[in-house]
């Protein structure tokens, strides 16, 4: 398998980090808040959300898949976890575990869906964004639920590192990052998940039981969607019915400005996350130039589409 | 035979939209069209709809589009209901501009519209209008921040819906008039940027992308002490940034709807003043004139303004403002 051929990163993988690299050294220069450990902390807290999505997103597109039910299956994780305390009554504990007991289903039948029936996971995670969205404000009635309990909200306290302030939800996501990183290279589970969007014909020929790693992907997809209810709770001290809209698309604009390849079987956990604070520090510092923050989509958009040039184009190099 | 069959016909159209019940013959049937079915100013519009229909003996239809902004549901909506006997169209319209051609067509047929909450582009398109001036809404708080801030040179942030909307615009340009700023008037949908105001950001009405915005402004504007915002989500948010960042006491936040999430904010001190609007009325105002139409054939026209008041939990010297108990109950969450 040529993944294992190499250690040099091609330049799909190091481009978001360029671009990032980038951005901040022209928003140091052109703003002088910006280069400040408040800030730079405050950016990593904007996207700890949209970046934990990213996680399961990316494990799902290097499987050649995609899920479009991220953020609606958050929005539904975090209202589940709310109302549960707040109106059951139910120790935090249960209540998040409740929560993401909810996602972790809604990955397991999109799961089931893409691999016992062999739907285009295109069309399962659409039909599973409109469930959830439903669901979602059926249960809330639409109501935002406030009266949160303090415990549930912990992993949007923050410690101070240095002049700026870092919540744990950063740490988290980080630790996530670095976790999902270890087990995706060093184990073979990992390396299945590659295998699988790399040639599925081939994976299932030399004995890997491509299905089940599929259905494995898209639990433990649920899992981080789950996880990222509990940090969106946590970030706005509410359950919010209407989060979640647009989380869906930029948890997959992480993923693509990241480097991984939407074809499968190619990318860097590790790229998603830099992807996602690409997008959170051109939004701060468009916003702390003055700058309409359209601007911040119309350069999100630019990267999209060079990024997936630069993937294509290497694809072919390669052949 | 043939009443059967249209019967038949105008039972399909009614489920297509959702209505599924059969109705009499001789009762007025009236259309109601918001943006979305979920958001909670909507579907309080919708109960005020039908409680109006029921005391007036009117048949009450309901639709939306999916999402705010789309306009080809909004359209399908009113077909289906016009099929289905309706003669007053009542709208929330998602596209002030797309709509329009569809209401044309619905008055060529006969049918009275009138267009709720928001006006259509021109406004002249619909028969009459029943809503908010929001310009006013905005006047009303910018003066009541400019006594809450008892002299203290303004340092303002703007939390706004998004660019080109003529109600962001409205109650944006009207809050800087209200404090007495360089600002636009009514009929302009640019967003007015006098010296004073020293961060300008996009919210779109939505509590987390507030709260976003309104953390990013906080480092252009450390020491802003007066934040405006579109709605009463984006006022959370904007309050959830201040907490974090320790501020909380030194920054009057002012706001515009008057939902009841919102006039608790009041009372609980995150919201300084909120200017109420009351979307039951517009709709009640909406089934009544329809019911009249229906038998007198009188169509209403122009503009109505459905009103709009101050709350606040503290009362200003020279600022005209009602508490947050009376806040709570007009809001229109509840009855």
């Amino acid at each position: 398998m040529d993944m294992l051929k190499g250690r040099l990163p091609p330049i799909s993988q190091l481009g978001p980090f360029i671009a990032l690299f980038i951005a901040c050294i022209f928003f140091a220069l052109t703003t002088e808040r910006f280069f400040s450990a408040e800030n730079l902390s405050l950016i990593l807290q904007q996207v700890m959300v949209v970046g934990v999505l990213a996680i399961g997103q990316t494990l799902i597109i290097l499987t050649a898949g995609i899920d479009l039910s991220c953020g609606m299956v958050m929005a539904l994780g975090s209202i589940v976890m709310t109302k549960f305390a707040a109106d059951l009554g139910l120790p935090t504990a249960l209540a998040v575990l409740c929560g993401l007991g909810v996602t972790v289903l809604f990955g397991l039948v999109n799961g089931l869906l893409v691999t016992m029936i062999r739907l285009p996971p295109f069309i399962v995670t659409l039909g599973t964004f409109n469930v959830a969205f439903a669901i979602t404000q059926l249960y809330s009635q639409a109501q935002t639920i406030t009266d949160v309990p303090d415990a549930m909200t912990w992993l949007g306290n923050t410690f101070a590192v240095g002049g700026g302030a870092v919540s744990y939800g950063v740490v988290l996501m980080i630790v996530l990052y670095l976790a999902v990183w270890a087990w995706l290279r060093e184990t073979g589970a990992g390396r299945h998940v590659y295998a699988v969007g790399n040639n599925p014909e081939a994976t299932r020929l030399v004995g890997i039981g491509t299905e089940r790693v599929l259905l494995g992907v898209y639990v433990l997809a649920g899992l981080f969607y789950g996880i990222a209810s509990l940090l969106s709770v946590a970030r706005t001290g509410v359950g919010d019915p209407n989060a979640g809209q647009t989380e869906n698309l930029d948890a997959i604009t992480a993923v693509v400005l990241g480097g991984t390849s939407l074809f499968g079987g190619r990318g860097v956990i590790l790229g998603s996350l830099a992807g996602a604070v690409v997008v959170g520090v051109l939004r701060n510092g468009l916003t702390l130039m003055g700058v309409s923050s359209v601007y911040q989509v119309l350069v999100t958009g630019i990267l999209v589409i060079l990024a997936v040039s630069v993937d294509q184009l290497s694809r072919k190099s390669v052949r | 035979m043939h009443r059967n069959l249209s019967a038949l016909a105008a039972a399909i159209a009614a489920l297509s939209f959702g209505a599924g019940t059969a109705f009499a013959a001789g009762e007025p049937v009236i259309g109601l069209i918001t943006k979305t079915e979920t958001n909670p100013f909507f579907v309080k519009m919708k109960e005020g709809a039908a409680a109006e229909a029921k005391a007036k003996g009117a048949k009450l239809l309901s639709g939306a589009g999916k999402a705010d902004g789309d306009n080809a549901g909004q359209v399908t909506a009113m077909e289906n209901m016009i099929a289905a006997g309706a003669k007053t169209i009542l709208i929330t319209p998602s596209d002030s501009k797309a709509i329009i051609p569809a209401i044309k067509k619905a008055q060529e047929k006969g049918v009275m519209v009138i267009a709720l909450d928001s006006p259509t582009d021109p406004a002249d398109a619909t028969d009459a209008l029943f809503a908010t001036d929001n310009y006013k809404a905005g006047v009303l708080i910018g003066q009541y921040a400019k006594a809450a801030l008892a002299g203290k040179a303004p340092k303002i942030i703007t939390l706004d819906l998004f660019p080109g909307h003529p109600v962001g615009a409205q109650r944006h340009n009207g809050f800087l008039q209200g404090f007495g700023l360089q600002s636009f008037d009514a009929k302009n949908n640019e967003l007015a940027k006098p010296a004073e105001v020293a961060c300008m950001a996009d919210s779109f009405g939505d509590r987390a992308k507030a709260q976003t915005a309104m953390e990013n402004c906080l480092q252009r504007a450390p020491d802003v002490n007066l934040v405006y915002t579109i709605n009463e989500p984006a006022a959370a948010g904007a309050y959830n940034a201040l907490k974090k960042a320790g501020k909380e006491k030194n920054v009057v936040i002012v706001s515009v709807d008057g939902g009841c999430e919102g006039v608790a904010n009041v009372g609980k001190g995150v919201i300084a003043a909120t200017s109420q609007q009351y979307p039951l009325k517009m709709a009640s105002m909406g089934v009544a004139a329809g019911v009249d139409y229906a038998k007198s054939g009188k169509k209403v026209s122009g503009y109505t303004d459905t009103g709009v008041t101050l709350i606040a939990a503290k009362a200003l010297p020279g600022v005209e403002s009602k508490d947050v108990k009376t806040g709570e109950q007009l809001c229109w969450g509840k009855k």
